[in-house]
């Protein structure tokens, strides 16, 4: 084991990390305004991915096919909002649990009906196709760090946007005390639909960087959803700081966990367990991570209502 | 009572539907029934924390896959007998529920939604990374459990009636429990848990209760499941399969008697029906989802009563 593979395992850990920051960041937001669970987040991620492939392969530009993939997202993000996700928003979480249920199984078989149900081959673009020297004996995916540099551009501009703009005021405030935000006279509807369309813009910049790392397939959707949601509660539902907060940590956790952990096994336990436990306690371990987390911190790390 | 007579008559037909099925070539049948049954008891057992007690599980598969893995797992280490393995397949169900929710009952509304749904996703990976158990491939069961009694359980029309039997008797229980004080003090928490707290019910203790005879019941569903297909597998436990079973009772109707049952009979057909005209058959299934959920928000059950008392 050594310092090496740590580094290269945390670089990794931090790129996971803050592409599950981009879901996260949505999901807590429309969690927190609106009150309202979107299971369907996941579906927008990979609307994004496939958005992406298809706009790559269209323009031969990555950069293009981002711009196109992105604001395509957004707009069906938007357009879901109003045609449908609007009327949920005064039902109980159970109705929306369902509703949006409902929304995965639709958007799984439109996406397959018009792209096939094999998975779809997205490139990195071949200036980022090699590694690159970090620190001597440690060569990294420039791709990948690529990943960890708009992750962190976004994080930054959300947080600018949050924290320093009128709009980001309005939603600070929404999520805190909605009511008292419409009384004090904040159009929440136009609201809403903004804060979707942000959520549905990150996801697809999420879906389309990690497109050509991951598989772009039917259901990508639903696992990197329940890692989203254990992100935000962790980080305390509502607030954008505990999203990028629990995203590092479940990002790192899981990474290095599953590397780290059957080293440590074989070092300690016969090897026929340790084969095994391993990669069983590997991958379970951010969600005992949030069953402790909640188990102490009922309300998460950071509680948005105060 | 138009309810009585309807109940008579559907239990009347189950009963007389093995003796039809063989001369009509409709074995094939026999076997989809007999499943259709078991997540009816599964989606009754949901019923009962979600309807009645308001606690809104999203990983009521893990006990279903407690209980098949429990059956398959004893079958695999040579113990056939369905008397030592159902009885070990509810109570690991019943233990699972009772750790499950004695942490998770201590959070409220999303976050009581999402530890069940993470305590779910934990035993599906713990399922999967069991290697000598098939792993993420399953189990293949060679034999269903052996009963004795003179009931050899591989014939197909004595596991359906089993099933029938086990349907009743769940929905009889089901019945006496939630009429029964228990059931009235559940129902009152999931109306006003801060009065009865004020009263002096020990709520937390009233809703585990509740939730550790949910999980019991679904353990036994899953342990007859997995003697209807001969096979256990981690997708038993996937989030998609609480997702189905929490359709299953919000479709037939929450917190009605028969609503877990109308549920899984409805949607299991919905997707037989479905899956033999198009590949793409989860298309109509989430549409007709979303417009139950929009517009008949209680569930068949439920509206079914509303055009009854209007």
């Amino acid at each position: 084991m050594s310092w090496i593979l740590i580094l290269e395992q945390t670089l990794n850990g931090l790129q996971f990390g803050l592409m599950l920051f981009l879901l996260a960041a949505g999901l807590t937001l429309v969690f927190g305004i609106m009150d309202m669970i979107n299971l369907a987040h996941g579906s927008l991620y990979m609307v994004g991915a496939y958005l992406m492939a298809a706009c790559v392969q269209a323009t031969g530009s990555f950069v293009w096919g981002l711009v196109l993939a992105v604001a395509g997202t957004a707009l069906i993000g938007m357009a879901l909002e109003v045609a449908l996700l609007r009327r949920l928003y005064q039902r109980d979480h159970l109705t929306q649990v369902l509703a949006t249920f409902a929304l995965i199984l639709i958007a799984n078989e439109l996406v397959r009906l018009v792209f096939g149900s094999q998975p779809v081959l997205l490139n990195t673009p071949a200036a980022l196709s090699g590694p690159v020297d970090l620190l001597p004996g440690l060569s990294y995916s420039s791709y990948r760090l690529l990943i960890i540099a708009v992750g962190m551009a976004v994080a930054v501009l959300l947080y600018v946007l949050v924290a320093k703009t009128r709009t980001g005021m309005l939603v600070r405030a929404g999520a805190s005390n909605r009511e008292m935000a419409t009384a004090m006279g904040v159009n929440i509807r136009t609201l809403f639909t903004i804060v979707f369309g942000v959520g549905a813009a990150l996801c697809a910049i999420a879906g389309a960087m990690l497109g050509p790392i991951l598989a772009v397939q039917v259901g990508m959707g639903e696992n990197i959803l329940i890692l989203a949601f254990v992100v935000i509660v962790i980080g305390g539902i509502g607030s954008i700081r505990g999203a990028l907060v629990g995203s590092l940590l479940v990002g790192i956790v899981d990474t290095i966990g599953r590397t780290l952990l059957p080293v440590l096994f074989r070092e300690f336990l016969p090897p026929a367990y340790a084969s095994n436990l391993g990669p069983a306690v590997a991958s379970i371990l951010i969600y005992v991570l949030m069953a402790a987390v909640l188990f102490w911190k009922p309300q998460g790390l950071f509680p948005a209502r105060g | 009572m138009p309810t009585r007579a309807l109940t008579i008559a559907t239990l009347a037909a189950a009963l007389v539907f093995p003796l039809v099925a063989a001369p009509l070539g409709w074995e094939y049948y026999l076997g989809f029934a007999s499943r259709i049954m078991i997540y009816a008891i599964a989606a009754s057992s949901l019923n009962l924390i979600l309807g009645y007690g308001g606690m809104v599980s999203f990983g009521h598969a893990a006990f279903l896959g407690a209980g098949a893995y429990a059956v398959g797992i004893l079958m695999a280490e040579g113990v056939a007998s369905a008397w030592i393995a159902w009885p070990v397949a509810i109570v690991l169900a019943a233990l699972f529920a009772l750790v499950i929710g004695a942490i998770s009952l201590r959070t409220r509304g999303v976050y009581f939604i999402m530890i069940t749904l993470a305590f779910a996703q934990m035993m599906y990976y713990v399922f999967i990374s069991m290697k000598e158990y098939g792993g993420d491939d399953g189990l293949n069961l060679p034999t269903r459990s052996v009963v004795g009694l003179g009931l050899d359980l591989k014939s197909d029309a004595t596991f359906y009636y089993l099933a029938l039997a086990s349907l009743v008797a769940t929905l009889y229980g089901l019945n006496r429990l939630v009429h029964a004080r228990f059931g009235r003090v559940i129902e009152a928490i999931r109306e006003n848990e801060t009065r009865m707290e004020a009263v002096g019910f020990s709520t937390y203790r009233y809703k585990l209760v509740c939730f550790v005879i949910a999980g019991a019941v679904c353990g036994f569903a899953g342990a007859l499941l997995a003697n209807q297909g001969n096979f256990v597998s981690p997708r038993l436990l996937d989030w998609a399969q609480s997702g189905s079973l929490m359709i299953m009772v919000i479709l037939g109707g929450i917190g009605h008697l028969y609503g877990g049952a109308i549920g899984a009979v409805v949607l299991l057909a919905l997707e037989e029906v479905l899956s033999s005209y198009t590949i793409y058959w989860q298309l109509p299934v989430g549409m007709i989802l979303l417009a139950i959920v929009l517009f008949a928000p209680q569930g068949l059950a439920g509206a079914f009563a509303r055009t009854r008392r209007s």
